[in-house]
Parts: C-alpha cells; sequence; structure tokens
C-alpha cells in the first residue's frame, strides 16, 4: 500500500534519513522502533505529508506522494496523532469535529460522529469541556479521535504514548488496535518502548543512524537480530564473540572465552560469528550437579546482583565468560543470590542466536 | 488631594447633567477612536498573519521594524500625516485635514504597528503542534488562516485592546490634524489639553477620569467576552 523507497532526508547539511527503504501492506499495524534521535520522527513527518524528503520517493496505492501540495485530497486520507498531547483552546467537541468542519460535512453528520467517538475513546459527556483542561491521556484520546473522526486510511503515531502513565498507555493502545481491526485502518507508529512495538505489532522495523537495519514479523526481529547494535537495542544483554571450533551431533561448538557452547549454526568450522543468549533464557540453579535436558551448562560464581524491581539481572562469571541472568525478585531471596555465591547455569542450544561478526549497519 | 476631589466630585456632575458639551467631546471621540480601531484591525490582523505564514527575505528585519514603530511619537504621526493631507500634499484633495476623517487616518496609522506586532506574536505563540495538526486534518489555505487566529483569539483581542488604548488616549496626532475645533475636532485628550493651559484643571480632571472610565468599560467587556 505504502511503498517507502529510499528516502533520504537532509537538514542544513546534516544526513537525518540515510536510505528508507520499506514496503507497508493494507491494514497492518507497522512499528517503527529504535532509540531517540534516530530519525523517527522525520520519517514519519515525511509519511505524513508535514515534510518533504530531500531524494527517494513514497507510492500511496501506486502513485508517488512526494512534494504534494497542502491542499491535495490525499492529504485527507493520512492522519496524525503527535508525541505531545495537545489540544486546540476550545470544547472537546470542538476538538473532535475540527477535521470534519474542514471537509464541509453538515452539522447532523458532524454532531452525529463526534459523539459516537466520544463514547469509543470512553469521554461521552465530556463534549462542553474546555479541551485544555483534560488531562494528558485524555487530551492524546481526543487527538485520536479527532484524527480518527475523518476516517483516514493510514494513521500515523509518532511515539503516541511517550508522554503519558501506564493505564493511559493502554487505553491508547487498545484504541489503536481497535480501529485497526474494526476499521482496517492501516496504522504506522513510532516508539522507543520494546514492549509497546511487540504489543501492538504486526510487523517491526529497527532504524539506526537513518535507516532501517532490520524489518520483519515482531517474532523474527525479537528472536533473530542481525547484528550486535540490534541485539542490544532489543534488550540482549549477553552479546558475546566466539569462533566455530568443530561440529557435533549436529551441532556447532564455539569457543566462547574459553568456554565450549553448544549452537545451531550453518556456518563452517573456523567461522568468526557474534553470539546473543537473552538473559530470561538461561536457567540459574544453586548447588551443585542440578539435572538439566539443556545441552550447555556452565558452573560460576555470581559477580553482582542488578535489581530491576521484580526481575533482576545477575551477572555470572564462569572463567573468563560473563553472562547476564534473569531472576525474579522472589528466587533472590529463596536461593539467597548475592556475589560469591556458587551457581550453575544451564540453557539449550536454539537459546544461542548466531549473527555475523561484523556490525554491519544494514542486514 | 483637594483638587483630585473636587475633580471627581466635577466629573461626576458633568457626566450625570449630560453637560452637552462633554457629551459632544466624548462621542466624538468615541466615533473616532472606534473607527481607527476597526480600521486598523481589518488592516492589521490579516498583514500580521501574511507575515507570520509567509517566509520571504528580510522577514525578520521586517517585524524588527514593526517593533521599533510601537513607540512611534504621536507627534511624529501627527507631523507625517499633516505633511500628506495638506493642500500641497499627495492626499491633500481629500480636504481630510482638520477633520475627524484625517484624526482617524492618523491614528490608525499610529496604531497599525503595534496591533499587527502583537498578532504576529500572539500567531508565532501557537504551539508547532497545533499548526501540524491543523495541517495534518486536511486544512485548506483559508480553513489553515482561520483555524489559526481562533487558537490565538485571546492574545489577538488582547492586540485590539492595546490599539484602542493607544488611540484613545493619544493627543499629539489629535491635535496636529484635527486642530481642536470645538463640536468638530475636539475629543476628550485635546479639551485635557487646552482646559490644562487655561488653568482649569478640575475641568481637565473630570474629562480625564471620563476617558480613564471609557478605557475600563471596553476592558472589561473584553474580558467577559475572552472568559465565556
Amino acid at each position: 500500500m505504502i511503498e517507502i523507497q529510499d528516502i533520504v532526508k537532509e537538514f542544513d547539511g546534516n544526513t537525518v534519513l540515510t536510505g528508507v527503504t520499506e514496503t507497508i501492506q493494507k491494514g497492518e499495524i507497522f512499528a517503527i522502533i529504535g532509540p531517540s534521535g534516530q530519525g523517527k520522527t522525520t520519517l514519519l513527518r515525511i509519511l505524513g505529508l508535514l515534510l518533504k524528503q530531500t531524494s527517494g520517493r513514497i507510492l500511496f496505492e501506486g502513485k508517488p506522494i512526494s512534494q504534494i501540495s497542502d491542499s491535495d485530497p490525499v492529504r485527507r486520507r493520512f492522519g496524525m496523532v503527535f508525541q505531545t498531547p495537545v489540544a486546540f483552546k476550545d470544547s472537546v467537541y470542538h476538538n473532535i469535529a475540527l477535521g470534519l468542519r474542514y471537509r464541509g460535512f453538515s452539522k447532523e453528520v458532524i454532531r452525529e460522529k463526534v459523539m459516537q467517538k466520544l463514547e469509543e475513546i470512553g469521554l461521552t459527556g465530556y463534549e462542553n469541556r474546555k479541551a485544555t483542561t483534560l488531562s494528558g491521556g485524555e487530551k492524546q484520546r481526543v487527538s485520536l479521535a479527532r484524527v480518527m473522526v475523518t476516517g483516514p486510511d493510514v494513521l500515523i503515531l509518532d511515539e503516541p504514548t511517550a508522554n503519558l502513565d501506564p493505564v493511559s498507555t493502554e487505553v491508547i493502545e487498545d484504541l489503536i488496535r481497535y480501529y485497526n481491526k474494526k476499521l482496517g485502518t492501516t496504522v504506522i507508529l513510532s516508539t522507543h518502548d520494546l514492549m509497546q512495538g511487540q504489543r501492538l505489532a504486526d510487523r517491526v522495523a529497527v532504524m539506526m543512524n537513518g535507516r532501517f537495519i532490520q524489518s520483519g514479523p515482531i517474532f523474527d526481529v525479537f528472536t533473530r537480530p542481525c547484528s550486535e547494535d540490534v541485539a542490544k537495542f532489543i534488550g540482549i544483554s549477553n552479546v558475546l564473540s566466539g569462533k566455530i571450533i568443530r561440529k557435533e551431533e549436529g551441532m556447532s561448538v564455539i569457543l566462547v572465552d574459553g568456554k565450549e557452547i553448544h549452537a545451531i549454526a550453518e556456518e563452517p568450522v573456523g567461522t568468526q560469528v557474534k553470539i546473543a543468549i537473552r538473559p530470561e533464557e538461561i536457567t540459574l540453579h544453586t548447588g551443585p550437579d542440578q539435572w538439566s535436558s539443556a545441552r550447555n551448562i556452565l558452573f560460576g560464581v555470581v559477580e553482582a546482583v542488578r535489581p530491576f524491581g521484580i526481575i533482576s539481572l545477575i551477572r555470572v562469571k564462569s572463567g573468563d565468560l560473563i553472562l547476564s541472568v534473569q531472576v525474579t525478585w522472589q528466587s533472590i531471596k529463596e536461593l539467597d543470590l548475592k556475589s560469591g555465591v556458587q551457581v550453575s547455569l544451564s540453557f539449550k542450544a536454539p537459546s544461542v542466536h548466531i549473527m555475523p561478526d561484523e556490525n554491519s549497519y544494514e542486514c | 488631594m483637594n483638587d483630585l476631589l473636587t475633580g471627581f466630585q466635577m466629573a461626576l456632575n458633568l457626566i450625570l447633567a449630560a453637560d452637552p458639551e462633554v457629551l459632544t467631546i466624548t462621542l466624538t471621540t468615541l466615533r473616532i477612536t472606534f473607527t481607527s480601531v476597526l480600521i486598523g484591525t481589518l488592516i492589521s490582523i490579516p498583514l500580521g498573519a501574511a507575515i507570520t505564514f509567509r517566509e520571504f527575505r528580510g522577514k525578520k528585519t521586517l517585524i524588527s521594524i514593526i517593533q521599533t514603530l510601537y513607540a512611534l511619537p504621536t507627534v511624529i504621526v501627527g507631523l507625517l500625516c499633516y505633511m500628506v493631507l495638506s493642500r500641497s500634499g499627495p492626499l491633500g484633495d481629500l480636504k481630510w485635514l482638520f477633520t475627524p476623517n484625517g484624526m482617524i487616518f492618523g491614528q490608525t496609522i499610529l496604531i497599525i504597528p503595534i496591533m499587527a506586532g502583537l498578532t504576529i506574536a500572539a500567531l508565532q505563540a501557537i504551539d508547532p503542534i497545533i499548526t501540524d495538526t491543523i495541517r495534518s486534518l486536511g486544512a485548506t489555505r483559508l480553513q489553515f488562516l482561520k483555524s489559526h487566529l481562533r487558537e490565538a483569539r485571546f492574545a489577538i483581542m488582547a492586540a485590539i485592546i492595546v490599539g484602542f488604548s493607544r488611540a484613545i488616549s493619544e493627543v499629539g496626532t489629535a491635535i496636529m490634524i484635527g486642530g481642536n475645533i470645538k463640536g468638530h475636532t475636539r475629543v476628550l485628550t485635546t479639551a485635557i489639553s487646552l482646559q490644562t493651559s487655561m488653568g482649569n484643571f478640575n475641568l481637565s480632571l473630570a474629562l480625564g477620569i471620563i476617558l480613564l472610565a471609557i478605557a475600563l468599560i471596553i476592558n472589561l467587556i473584553m474580558g467577559f467576552v475572552q472568559n465565556r
């Protein structure tokens, strides 16, 4: 539905987007994730027709929409919600009705549509309130209603919940999902919140250095990152260098910091690789000889406990190899985990994800 | 202190008695000021909007010049308008010198910079996300303008009040172009000036109080509209 072809954007000599290419399908929720300052907002502003790219083009239903004027009717098929919730200094009703007024709908039609949207966003009875007095979450719901009441084909959301509390975030996410399912609206959103990306999106793209370095279905990207940068961004804290030293029972044995790790890898013996292991895929036991079916069992000593609320990250040193392991707060208490405690770690061979050695910017 | 009290008393008496001369002066003042503010508004708001939303070379310089003209001395406007409107001047054929029309002309010129400048400030103060929202909702050029003016309406109303205040309180232009002709171009400020030079402090004070009362009423009305 939307083909993004090699979009480049420069601001005063700074290249913010270095060539973004992607095809977004009709009816999908497509999330752009990545650290702040990597060009997510710039790309969305170009898609939302608020900004013109320096080069490259965007096709909407096969037709180029680059460089269109403010009065082009195509603009009215796109809707955009911004990071900071804003409201016009008017009633909630007026705020939601604005886009319909621009489109010249009659008063009766506007009333009917606005009232319906108020009900959908859970603000029935708020129509005469001054919109500027609403909370951030309510304002953002009004922003969403203001866009959705015009029935856009494409809904663009730039970090829509970045400034909201968890409860308001959930409401907004439910609404995004609702409009996507009920009306088939194509949704493109950016977020730095990985969990939000996972909760909402059908497909995800990781934006770094002004381009998508990896994109695909949620599961693929989150389980098979293509480079060290992506792996680290999606929360895999164990990224290590190693070399495949032999093949054994259809598996590869990789030498990592002096330890042998079993993994499933196609690469031939002698290849230098990066491996990534999610901290939550590693099981930790205290005491010796814990029986486990996992291919990889390592013994080590707890180096540090980093509390992360309910879940803590425990750093374990096994020889020269250091791994982070996720443990619940409950387990830390029960097992009395602290620096110096002897532990064993186990993880399955398929939990070890293999990546190329060089940290390429595109994969 | 006694003079002040007598002044208040006299003002009250003049108002209650509907003194015909005071009434004429007050009505002339209101007619000239309101007309100036109306014409000034019709010019300043579109001008301010055009300067805000158009990109052109020298935009910042132009805004600086407009802001400098906030301090435009009323006697300078009076002098320039006198030269323009005098018989041999470019607009001499209008025969506006020493007429209320001439005073409206001068006061309008006097208040355009401050009204246009405050309109620009009001529009520039709008959150850029509001502008983005208006554009992405698919507003036409005219709808874009209307929505921005509506969003800035309180600040623009303040610009109109400032223009009104400057027009009703100035004396330089009124006296130089109007000439303070009794029953014709005499307004509150020029009358105060004359009465003071004649030593009638009480009457001057009374006229001053009437002027401030008008300003107060206008502000109250505007405040009421804003809070609605």
